[in-house]
């Protein structure tokens, strides 16, 4: 049976010890954040696990203001372009959500992670969510 | 490939309604087959779209019944197809395949849905688990929040201002909505203002109420045959001249929200299967889930040059007296969208459209027509070219 390269738990743990894990594919040096099968740009499914850098760009975002059952609006959904080359989507925290416009684009974030509890005790998994905090 | 024939189609109204899943399938199913000549014992197989039914209804496995619900014969193969919001389309585009492939000589496809029994929390919650369940889903990201994220990043690629997007965006509303209140079977019809649209409640940053179309329930069918042998059965025959479909990653995997791989490989598939190009389409319904989502389908399509989609919708381009003429029947936005249903609705919409069948909103001489369905966070996208003689 093949391995998993690094599994979303393995990652999820990583988020929880401050670390950002990730692949770098062995034939083409692309960073696969979050962790995938096999690389996103050649397809190899050669990888060393690494430990990458917690910074990024904002992209893109939005302010919800009519949420999914179970979350509390208004908050702020970005997509961030990682140092090393991935995007990723989270959450943008410690702003008004207010206060958010297209200046948010090109601003340097941190990146973090909240840990989301299983929805019930019966059932579910525990989730995350990427955080982000304006540099 | 051998030729596929339209024989016929139907839909019911959309909007809220008190019928289950199965008694508006069997409407549209009905109609359908009556137009077709045929009975439903005939039919070979049933392809259907649907999405949500296990959530709606608590029905899952729904195809066989709707198979048995319009009288199909027992061992007849009914299968459903789930590509999010681009469900119905994928279905008609199998169904189209193994007719034309020659597995089959006759069959269905259509869709379903009923997504108004759910309530606004639980559709939410439902359509948000479209998106990548363990990297994304827990940032509360909605599909409005996705399309309100492609409009900002439009912003900063093409350097325009957000406020004149959004004109162009109240103008794609204005445009479709004006379309709904021409089409009898439409969830909205009521014509509204580029300031209905910006003055209403904002619901995902930059889009606000009239920006997001409706969750609807409704459902619509369609006949498919091998046109050799049953082409003479109608007539103006319209014939599925080509279909494409792509797949891509979720939000994050994508990176520019404004190029969707997976759209512009369905609809080049679709154009280079019917030998055509953009310039040949005459009517097109495409995916207007959000007025943002209408502006760059424009560029993708091939309709605009890329960063021109609002340019083309500010000249009236896509009026139904427009260059091209985009959603006659009011779109997502104003005619409604039950999610399965939808690609199947768009699909009756061009073949009224090429028979010449819409009346006030019809497209004068429409001889080729395109349907462009998006599924999900732009993960599934299908396309399919309809032409008559
Ligand atoms: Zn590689």
């Amino acid at each position: 049976m093949r391995q998993y390269p690094l599994t979303f738990n393995e990652f999820k743990q990583g988020l929880q010890d401050g670390k950002l894990l990730g692949l770098r594919c062995l034939d083409c040096g692309t960073v696969v954040v979050p962790p995938g099968a096999v690389c996103t740009s050649c397809g190899s499914s050669k990888f060393e696990r690494d430990s990458f850098a917690r910074k990024g760009t904002i992209r893109t975002f939005t302010v919800i203001r009519v949420g999914p059952e179970g979350f509390q609006p208004p908050y702020v959904v970005a997509m961030v372009e990682l140092r090393d080359g991935p995007y990723i989507v989270g959450n943008l925290v410690g702003i008004e959500p207010e206060k958010a416009s297209l200046d948010l684009i090109g601003k340097s974030v941190s990146v973090g992670a909240r840990i989301v509890p299983p929805e019930s005790p019966e059932g579910g998994v525990e989730g995350m969510a990427f955080a982000f905090e304006l540099e | 490939m051998r030729e596929v024939v339209v024989l016929g189609v139907g839909m019911t109204k959309f909007g809220r309604s008190e019928h289950s899943m199965k008694e508006m399938f069997s409407m549209a199913a009905l109609e359908a087959l009556e137009e077709s000549g045929l009975e439903s014992k005939d039919l070979q197989a049933l392809f259907i779209g649907n999405v949500l039914g296990g959530f709606e209804e608590g029905q899952m496995n729904i195809a066989p019944f709707l198979a048995d619900e319009i009288g199909m014969r027992h061992g007849a193969p009914a299968t459903r197809y789930e590509g999010a919001c681009a469900s119905a389309t994928v279905a008609i585009r199998h169904a189209a395949l193994m007719v034309g492939s020659g597995v089959y000589d006759l069959v269905m496809a259509g869709g379903a849905e009923r997504t108004t029994i759910m309530g606004t929390p639980l559709a939410t919650k439902t359509f948000a688990m479209g998106s990548h369940s363990e990297y994304e889903r827990f940032t509360g990201i909605t599909f409005p929040g996705i399309f309100a994220m492609v409009a900002h990043q439009y912003c900063a690629k093409y350097g325009i201002a957000l406020a004149d997007l959004k004109m162009s965006m109240a103008r794609t509303a204005v445009k479709n909505h004006h379309n709904g209140t021409l089409n009898p079977l439409a969830h909205f019809k009521k014509e509204i203002t580029v300031e209905t649209v910006l003055n209403g409640p904002m619901i995902a940053d930059p889009l606000q109420l009239f920006d997001c179309c409706p969750f609807s329930d409704g459902a619509a069918a369609i006949v498919l045959a091998d046109a050799a042998k049953f082409k003479n059965k109608v007539r103006t025959p319209v014939y599925v001249a080509g279909t494409g479909q792509g797949s891509a990653g979720s939000t994050y995997r994508q990176k520019d929200l404004t190029r969707m791989a997976a759209r512009e490989a369905a609809v080049r598939q679709a154009y280079d299967q019917a030998g055509i190009g953009p310039s040949d389409v005459d009517v097109c319904e495409l995916h207007d889930c959000f007025t943002i989502a209408e502006v760059v389908a424009l560029e993708m399509l091939g309709f605009a040059e890329f960063g021109q989609g609002p340019a083309a919708v500010d000249r009236g381009d896509t009026s139904l007296t427009g260059r091209i003429p985009i959603n006659p029947s009011g779109g997502l936005k104003a005619k409604g969208h039950p999610i399965g249903a939808t690609g199947a609705a768009q699909a009756y919409e061009i073949v009224k459209q090429l028979r010449g069948e819409c009346g006030e909103r019809q497209v004068n001489g429409a001889k080729i027509g395109l349907v462009d369905t998006l599924g999900g966070d732009f993960s599934t996208v299908c396309s399919l070219v309809l032409r008559r003689d």
